[in-house]
């Protein structure tokens, strides 16, 4: 449709785009010149150069914290949609009790990280967590779910598992209930078990779903912060110093503004990259929809 | 989450149900459980199903510790602020791309596409420097402002608004009514559903969002009630678990509760498909 007049579109769009450019597009901007300085936030900025990228790749840790992060979402993505699939399939069923059960999976989702993080610190507590106990009661040596450096970063993936699985469930639910029913009953009449009918009818039609569930979580996954923050502060021994919480660490304990900035940058360049796949999968997600 | 499939279930899923049931149920039991427990008993049999003696003493120390009205109030206004003016800007940006031709349409588009892509983990060390540079940290305007704009709800709005007959606007326009009116009394309305499932996933984010307020305050002025009940587990504080778990359950009554009137909207708002 036409605009009433030609400013109008801009008027509408004026305020968003107003936001956008303060909080989105200066900070990107202002982060990227940042990173060209050494500044305390007390003394004045004093420009270095690429300096602060230099220091963070030579000493090592952006590569461990880039690996460390990418491992943790391995394990976040791979866990949360075998889970939230196998959930889907297996509570995509009439009746009250199916229903609450979809329900108490899916408010771990809506609950608080804070709540979920502190709930699990309980619950692992080497001494007075159910967990330690139930290792006790079965006789197996006692894991230091927070506190042994090889645990750490799986436990944290544990966790935000138990939260997000809730996600990949509604959303494969939604895919589930997208495939004709036509199509299950043909291929019952042909002789196909249930297996055959997941391998040949639903799974075809859900890979979309998948692709698109399957970036959204990496990418949520590359967000963690709060439970690094309350589970294990980043520790033990830096092991589960994640992205995140290695920029807000530069800014907020070690007071280096350059160093935080150029951090921010190289998730900002490694957030485009797993993006770009999103968009992939957003793409054959509507081919999907359409076939 | 209505379920189409009309076979009975089998002995097999309903066992695997109630173990999935359990996993996820069952940690909050256990919330409940220690909130109850005075602390010589959370100190002596720590994994005890049941506390011998219940009470409500680890409330009452909560709210000794952390005025949780207060802070209650200021992440129910941070929310419910952030998610109405994303509305507000939403709908006028989302009309304009979905139903107005002009020079630069995929440009704006473009744009809104690529704030989807920047979350605030990349901008807050700027936008922190920022606020503190204005003396904003530490105020409502520092936890509301950076979120005032959605890229996902315009998005949304503006898928929504495409299946909308451009009669509808064209009517209204010969009506005489103005561009405003027509956004805000004509199609607002009509995307009623959307709309409410914008607003329930943003409020249940920024009331339980602990990074951001995190960042941005660094005193009691505006402190959410995220971060108030996470300092009640700061170094120091011990086993004083019951406490911790009290401040857990006050935290996560409020989403629970929204969450059984509202499931389906935010169900339909999370899976996209608003």
């Amino acid at each position: 449709m036409r605009p009433r007049a030609p400013i109008h579109p801009w008027l509408m769009l004026g305020p968003s785009l107003a936001a956008w450019t303060l909080f989105v597009f200066l900070p990107l901007g202002l982060a990227a010149y940042e990173s060209l300085f050494a500044w305390d936030m007390l003394t004045d900025p004093v420009y270095v150069g690429t300096a602060n990228y230099a220091a963070i790749a030579e000493s090592g840790e952006l590569w461990r914290i880039l690996g460390r992060t990418l491992g943790f979402s391995v394990l976040v993505v791979t866990g949360s949609m075998t889970l939230g699939l196998a959930l889907a399939l297996l509570l995509d069923r009439p009746g009250r009790f199916f229903a609450f059960v979809r329900g108490a999976i899916f408010s771990a989702y809506v609950v608080s990280w804070v709540a979920v993080a502190l709930l699990w610190v309980l619950l692992l507590d080497p001494d007075r967590g159910v967990a330690a106990a139930a290792l006790r009661a079965l006789h197996l040596p006692r894991v230091g779910f927070l506190t042994d450096p090889h645990a750490a970063l799986v436990t944290l993936a544990g966790v935000t598992v138990w939260k997000i699985t809730g996600y990949a469930m509604v959303v494969f639910l939604a895919g589930l209930r997208a495939v004709p029913q036509s199509l299950h009953e043909a291929a019952s009449l042909d002789g196909a078990n249930a297996v055959a009918r997941f391998r040949w009818v639903t799974w075809p039609l859900l890979k979309p779903t998948a692709a698109f569930v399957a970036t959204t979580s990496l990418i949520v996954s590359f967000q963690a912060f709060d439970v690094v923050r309350i589970m294990t502060g980043g520790g033990p021994a830096r092991a589960t110093t994640l992205f995140v919480y290695a920029i807000y660490e530069q800014v907020f304990m070690n007071l280096s503004v350059g160093r935080a900035s150029a951090l921010a940058v190289v998730y900002f360049v490694v957030l485009c990259l797993l993006a770009a796949l999103q968009l992939r999968a957003w793409r054959s997600q509507t081919v999907g929809r359409r076939a | 989450m209505s379920a189409p499939r009309s076979r009975r279930p089998g002995l097999l899923p309903m066992i695997l149900a109630t173990i999935a049931a359990a996993i996820w149920v069952l940690p909050y039991a256990w919330m409940v459980v220690t909130s109850l427990k005075p602390l010589d008993e959370i100190a002596q049999d720590p994994t005890a199903p049941f506390p011998k003696h219940p009470q409500l003493g680890a409330y009452r120390e909560v709210f000794e510790l952390v005025p949780v009205w207060r802070y209650l109030l200021v992440s129910v206004a941070v929310a419910v602020a952030i998610g109405v003016l994303q509305l507000a800007l939403a709908l006028p940006a989302g009309y304009a791309l979905a139903k107005l031709r002009f020079v630069g349409k995929k440009t704006a588009f473009a744009l809104v596409v690529a704030c989807l892509l920047v979350p605030a983990q990349v901008t807050f060390v700027s936008v922190f420097l920022m606020f503190s540079k204005l003396s904003l940290t530490n105020t409502f305007s520092a936890l509301v402002l950076p979120f005032a704009a959605s890229a996902l709800g315009t998005f949304l709005v503006r898928q929504a608004l495409l299946s909308v007959p451009d009669e509808i606007i064209e009517a209204a326009r010969l009506d005489g009514a103005s561009e405003l009116t027509i956004i805000y009394r004509i199609l607002a309305p009509l995307l009623r559903p959307t709309l409410v499932s914008v607003f329930l996933v943003s409020f249940v984010f920024h009331y339980s969002d602990y990074f951001w307020p995190l960042v941005m305050t660094t005193d009691d002025t505006v402190r959410t009630l995220p971060l108030g009940i996470a300092l009640l587990k700061e170094p120091g504080s011990g086993v004083r678990w019951h406490v911790v778990m009290a401040g857990n359950v006050i935290l996560s009554v409020p989403v629970l509760v929204l969450f059984a009137i509202a499931q389906k909207h935010l169900v339909r708002g999370v899976a996209g498909r608003a």
